[in-house]
């Protein structure tokens, strides 16, 4: 299999997956061309799998340029990254790693919600700048009890909703379509969820659709005692938007995990007590990355064996 | 002397009615403000001046002061009580009772009462939070991303995962409870340990905390601090957790060893700790400042709006329901 060309699109993959690709594999790095085009032409007809992850896939113009591509396995479980029509127009396997990072994902969602409406982070600050001596950090706002509405109740909604329920919050949610097996309770659109619910997170998967589905209106809905946490994808969030409501004082507090343009975040959060900023790290343990590779490797080698694919989208 | 504000009136009727005293530092008058409709009198609405100099200008009062409202930090000790007796009832609307000679009291057939359950959950909910953070690095995190130069690549080191983990729960009460029941919906393994096994808790006990350390990735420390649990994680139960093992403390500082823990924490004996308490608070080693596997709270884990409402709800009903002759309604003895 050494002579079966794989592009690697992004060098955020952990060390142990760009290892494996390269000794199983001719492997080629996006990064080591000064020009895409230049690795295009050089080496484009031999490449037959493509490997992407959250901040890097595979749009309609790369597919177009690998005439002998037949599969893109992305070490994420979000595939906004992936031309996934023209995937299937032209016969191309898609994989991503679902299940394996679902806890991970859900126990951050809850890490969110927690420093976010009891300051930890803003404590450490305080605790590590001196100021205790100065007296007491200031009151925070009570988590159990407050009202979790959850965007999307997919594996990881669900996972969230789950240990929600382990601090007697009450869980809402909303989605295209009611779950009828549901015990939580439905609301038909995002913004009657906003209106009656303490904190609302974004848990969904990013399509057009789902593009800006939380804007001014729904910020508005959560509203100054409300807060809103998105461990979906940055472009679920209207960003400007979202950063004059915070400075304006229209929405209690952010927890961000994703950004409409990463790496670059908003400088107006920097200054900002009720926001907990975090460099998408939502499967980012040593445990569920390595889980995420096999499953990437796994596929692979399904795929080039001629063997069912473990974990196919397309 | 009589509040100056009283009428001749007023300070008549409150003659008659039983007096309650503010022990605590002059922000504690937010615990309890006078209302025609109490049963009680407040001596002391402004929480000034302290106890010792309030009895030296009013000696009259030192055997007319039937309750005392305390908060942590201001000792209810056998010299206290001597000064006092007519007192009948100690009201603390803290998490902890360490700062009170409960034994004294019950001699004395003094009553106390304390928050009950009002606390629990948020200091579980501190717990776990600090438990989160510190596996996935949440603080840290935060903090490099406000220094970071814009639109480099975001390198940070990748943390641990919660879920699953064994979680070690020094101190089944109410507080270990709560934080057991939440960590069970993370399908975390509980085990714990406390002074003695509790017939209806079903996770598997511990008879010592090294016991507990060795077989968890975890400890929480939820228990009393006393004479038998004074610096009960010592560096031989840091080392039987092991390295990526964590400590969460919303105890009491002097539950753990901190000299130690620092070292066990520089030297990567363990792999990180949260700590809302410290031997000596507020100070806090600064040896602790540079490390990024520590999270530090200052004491916060009941600084809630809900709490604080709930305790002025809980002080007001027990001095109610103690001077109609009812029994205080969160008893500790």
């Amino acid at each position: 299999m050494g002579s079966i060309g794989v592009l690697l699109v992004s060098h955020q993959v952990i060390p142990y997956l760009e290892q494996e690709l390269n000794k199983r594999y001719n492997l080629f790095r996006l990064w080591d061309f000064p020009q895409k085009s230049q690795l295009l032409t050089q080496h484009g007809a031999s490449i037959r799998a493509v490997v992407g992850d959250a901040f890097a896939g595979a749009d309609s113009d790369l597919i177009e340029a690998l005439p002998k591509l037949e599969i893109v396995s992305s070490f994420s479980v979000g595939v906004d990254k992936i031309d996934l029509g023209k995937c299937k127009e032209k016969g191309i396997r898609v994989t991503n790693t679902p299940d394996v990072l679902t806890d991970e994902v859900a126990d951050l969602a809850i890490g969110l919600m927690l420093t976010l409406l009891r300051r930890i982070c803003e404590c450490d600050r305080y605790v590590r700048g001196g100021n205790w001596k100065h007296g007491d950090y200031k009151l925070t706002t009570k988590f159990s009890g407050k009202t979790v509405g959850i965007i999307g109740l997919g594996r990881i909604g669900a996972a969230i909703a789950k240990r929600a329920e382990g601090f007697n919050c009450p869980i809402s949610y909303y989605s295209r379509t009611q779950k009828q097996e549901s015990k939580y309770k439905y609301y038909p659109s995002v913004v009657e969820l906003a209106s009656n619910c303490d904190i609302l997170v974004v848990a969904c998967p990013l399509t057009e659709e789902t593009h800006h589905i939380i804007n001014r209106e729904v910020i508005n809905a959560l509203g100054p005692k409300g807060f809103l946490i998105n461990i979906g994808r940055g472009k679920h969030v209207d960003e400007p938007e979202l950063v004059f409501a915070l400075l304006e004082g229209r929405l209690g507090g952010a927890g961000l995990d994703v950004f409409e343009n990463e790496p670059h975040v908003p400088e107006e959060l920097f200054g900002l007590e009720n926001v907990v900023l975090l460099p998408h790290v939502g499967s980012a343990t040593v445990e569920t990355r390595t889980a995420m590779a096999d499953l990437v490797l796994g596929n692979l080698e399904a795929h080039f064996l001629g063997k069912p694919l473990l974990t196919p989208l397309v | 002397m009589a509040d100056l504000n009283e009428s001749i009136e007023e300070s008549q009727e409150n003659n008659n009615l039983p007096k309650v005293f503010l022990h605590g530092p002059p922000e504690f008058s937010f615990i309890l403000q006078p209302n025609p409709s109490h049963n009680f009198h407040i001596l002391n609405p402004s929480s000034l001046p302290p106890l010792h100099q309030f009895l030296s200008l009013n000696p009259h009062h030192a055997s007319s002061i039937a309750a005392i409202v305390c908060t942590g930090g201001y000792t209810v000790n056998a010299d206290v009580l001597q000064l006092l007796p007519a007192l009948r009832l100690v009201c603390t609307p803290s998490a902890g009772t360490d700062h009170i000679d409960l034994s004294e009291c019950r001699r004395r057939g003094i009553q106390v009462a304390g928050a009950g359950n009002l606390f629990s959950e948020d200091v579980a909910d501190m717990a776990v939070a600090l438990l989160i953070d510190v596996s996935r690095k949440i603080s840290a995190a935060d903090r490099f991303l406000r220094r970071q130069v814009q639109n480099v690549s975001w390198n940070f080191p990748l943390g641990s995962k919660l879920t699953g983990k064994k979680i070690g729960i020094v101190g089944m009460g109410r507080i270990g409870s709560e934080v057991a029941k939440r960590l069970e919906a993370f399908s975390c393994m509980i085990s714990y340990n406390s002074r003695n096994k509790k017939p209806l808790v079903s996770y598997p006990y511990y008879s010592t905390v090294l016991e507990l350390a060795t077989d968890t990735n975890v400890l929480i420390l939820c228990c009393d601090l006393n004479d038998q649990t004074r610096h009960i994680v010592n560096k031989e139960v840091m080392l039987a957790l092991g390295k990526g093992g964590i400590i969460v403390n919303v105890g009491r500082g002097a539950l753990i060893d901190e000299k130690e823990l620092l070292k066990c924490l520089i030297e990567d004996e363990i792999g990180g700790a949260g700590l809302d308490v410290f031997e000596n608070e507020p100070h806090v080693p600064k040896d602790f400042f540079s490390l990024d596997n520590v999270v530090l709270s200052p004491h916060a884990a009941v600084v809630t709006s809900e709490s604080l409402m709930g305790i002025r709800q809980i002080v007001e009903q027990n001095l109610t329901a103690f001077f109609s002759n009812k029994a205080p309604i969160t008893p500790v003895i």
